[in-house]
């Protein structure tokens, strides 16, 4: 059997690349000897040295900006920033810098820098190490934002998130990593994932669900609970949220007619919003039911697991949201 | 003290008990989490406690302090309640923060103690602010800030320490050089030793002290704060320490060099306040044995009391967002 974890498809992905391409460097706190917070960069030191896998203070706007700088001459810089939280601490050199060089120079300078970012809930890690942040990166324009779902999209995806000549924002679920510090998993080819192309993770006829990240698991989970009722549901994952695949998910809208939109990041503003706005805007006509967002509540993330728990949405409420949307009663749980 | 001691009998045992307090309260956190009673982060500070009680010994009740990841002792040398703590740490509704913020974020508000935090150097700025607050309204009170030496590679910490030298604020600026951000080592992640050196750029005093030392930390620390409160402004204070775990619960700190944690165990700051004690003949055995005892006692009875605290309801994941809420608009 073959074992490959997501932090492997990252970890591979990294490799490769950097194999491939002497201008593809790592860049972050604790990435280089240390293998990184989550192991994901763990033998990558050992085999490639200090040149490629640049350990920094904790300065995460220098660590960025010296990663803008770099590209902007030529390399290929994978910075880490260790919790998607500390990105606002870079923010400005992300939203006012990166995004902007190429458009402000006319198309002279680009920055073909990846900024893999951990995000989303690991278990009580609380307001500051648990947002789910993608859709700002989504309101700046000049940036292109992926959220990997799988270890094969994880590691398709990077490579072309490494190649790609713009920067981009990389997200990666915490709880999809599989565990720090077990042994590495085998090497498993995975070309690069172009981006803009979703994916069907399962066909069905009368729910389109869009979701990503570890929603994508919750999700999994509640349409096959749903199945046994009656209820076939198309799961559709996005993997890029710029540049977003609207094609594909007009061919599923178009089959389903229905649309539910599952995420961690809170609703309000949230990446459903622009998916519900297209679907609305371009979609009319295919659609026969209203659509319906599910996400995090509306609140910073708590630390106390019942509330976690309560902010998150899981399997139950994804499924109540599809139930509503072919139009049947909710099922509340016993607990 | 006159007659060569350094300190009373009362004020060495007080400082003795708050650093055993801090100390056992550490080690207990540790197997709590392993007994599966605390779901989130620990960073414990075993090893740093002269640091947090030397500083705060030397504190009035208006003055106001932030802290760090690393913040259990920082608030327990302010005089916060154990109990109170772990039930925050086991994310019970009596807990300081009602079980919404957890280790990382614990606050005593009644104390002056704003927060722990869980993003580095972000305490520094914020303790600027209070110290801007604490000027304009005048009753002298002094605002500190503990940070590590990580945490002064960012930017935060040169802009605060820009701007309150510029303003002349009442702040104390309370680096715990413990040697490593993280798993980098200081001389991986800065070329100054001294993170006291930095101050000269901005033109504040750079005091460095063994912060092993619980009476030279308080000692500095009182200069300090006098400093302050006379209006001439922020002192940055450098204490030369060292955690003795990981960085945090779970890391088995394999990137320190051999020896090094031995070293310093040999300098353990409950070690070099009791031998004091007793050399000085301030206090003896059975008086530091009548501490420790009474100690254990007071954590038996918080983690009993904490463990008995009630779950919060899932829902009251809503609450506390906003002020006013607006009957709840605002959370929709
Ligand atoms: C802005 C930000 N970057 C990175 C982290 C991750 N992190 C948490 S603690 C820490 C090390 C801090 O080192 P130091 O300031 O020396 O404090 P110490 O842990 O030694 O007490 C890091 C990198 C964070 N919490 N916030
Ligand atoms: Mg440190």
């Amino acid at each position: 059997m073959t074992r490959f974890s997501y932090a492997d498809g990252i970890r591979q992905a990294i490799a490769e690349e950097m194999d491939r391409d002497p201008n593809v460097f790592v860049i972050g706190e604790d990435v280089g000897a240390a293998g990184g917070v989550f192991g994901v960069t763990k033998g990558l030191f050992e085999k490639y040295g200090a040149d490629r896998l640049w350990d920094t203070p904790i300065s995460e706007e220098a660590v960025i900006g010296a990663a803008i700088g770099a590209a902007l001459l030529g390399a290929r810089p994978i910075a880490e920033i260790m919790f998607g939280d500390f990105v606002t601490l870079a923010m400005d050199m992300i939203v006012n810098q990166a995004a902007k060089t190429h458009y402000m120079t006319g198309g002279r300078l680009s920055v073909p820098m990846v900024v893999r970012m951990v995000t989303g809930t690991g278990g009580s890690t609380s307001a500051q190490h648990s947002q789910s942040l993608e859709s700002w990166f989504v309101h700046a324009p000049g940036l292109k934002v992926v959220t990997a779902s799988s270890a094969e999209d994880a590691k398709g995806l990077l490579k072309s998130a490494i190649r790609d000549p713009d920067p981009v924002m990389f997200f990666e679920h915490k709880q999809l990593y599989g565990g720090r510090g077990g042994p590495a998993g085998d090497v498993v080819e995975v070309d690069p994932i172009p981006f803009g192309v979703g994916r069907v993770w399962r066909e069905g006829t009368d729910v389109t669900v869009v979701t990503y990240l570890k929603t994508l698991e919750y999700t999994m989970k509640a349409v096959e609970a749903l199945a046994e009722e009656g209820i076939s549901c198309e799961v559709w994952d996005p993997r890029t949220l710029v540049p977003l695949d609207r094609e594909g998910l007009r061919q599923s809208l178009a089959k389903t007619g229905r649309l539910v939109i599952a995420h961690e990041a809170p609703v309000r503003g949230g990446f459903g919003a622009e998916i519900a706005a297209f679907a609305a805007e371009e979609c009319f006509e295919s659609l026969r039911a209203p659509i319906i967002r599910v996400g995090g509540t509306n609140t910073p993330m708590p630390y106390a697991p019942v509330m976690e728990g309560f902010v998150v949405p899981g399997p139950e409420r994804i499924a109540n949201a599809i139930r509503r949307s072919v139009g049947r009663p909710p099922v509340v749980s016993s607990n | 003290m006159t007659d060569g001691r350094t300190t009373t009998r009362d004020d060495g045992l007080e400082l003795f008990e708050r650093m055993f307090l801090i100390r056992r309260f550490e080690e207990r956190a540790s197997q709590l989490r392993a007994a599966g009673l605390i779901p989130g982060f620990l960073h414990p500070c075993i090893g740093q406690e002269a640091s947090a009680v030397g500083v705060c010994s030397a504190l009035g009740p208006d003055d106001v302090l932030t802290s760090t990841h690393r913040g259990h002792g920082h608030m327990l040398a302010r005089g916060a309640d154990p109990a109170r703590m772990y039930a925050e740490l086991f994310a019970r509704i009596e807990g300081y923060n009602h079980g919404k913020g957890g280790s990382l974020h614990m606050i005593d508000v009644d104390l002056g103690f704003l927060g722990a935090n869980g993003i580095v150097g972000a305490g520094i700025p914020l303790a600027t602010g209070a110290a801007l607050q604490q000027k304009r309204r005048a009753r002298g009170g002094v605002a500190v800030s503990f940070f590590g030496d990580g945490a002064t590679n960012e930017g935060a910490f040169h802009e605060s320490l820009n701007l309150a030298t510029l303003w002349k604020l009442p702040a104390l600026y309370v680096c715990e050089n413990n040697l490593y951000g993280e798993f980098t080592r200081q001389d991986q992640h800065q070329v100054v030793k001294d993170v006291a050196q930095r101050a000269a750029s901005y033109g504040l005093p750079g005091v460095i002290v063994d912060g092993n030392d619980a009476l030279a930390v308080r000692e500095v620390a009182r200069e300090a704060v006098a400093r302050a409160r006379r209006g001439d402004g922020p002192t940055l204070i450098e204490t030369k320490t060292y955690r003795h775990r990981g960085h945090f619960e779970g890391d088995m700190a394999r990137y320190r060099p051999k020896g090094e944690l031995e070293e310093w165990l040999a300098h353990d700051p409950l070690d070099v306040l009791s031998r004091r004690l007793l050399a000085e003949d301030v206090a003896s055995d059975s008086d530091l044995d009548e501490v420790r005892a009474g100690v254990e006692r007071r954590l038996d009875a918080a983690v009993e009391w904490a463990t008995e605290r009630a779950h919060p309801e899932p829902a009251d994941a809503l609450e506390d967002v906003y002020v006013d809420a607006m009957r709840g608009a605002a959370l929709r």
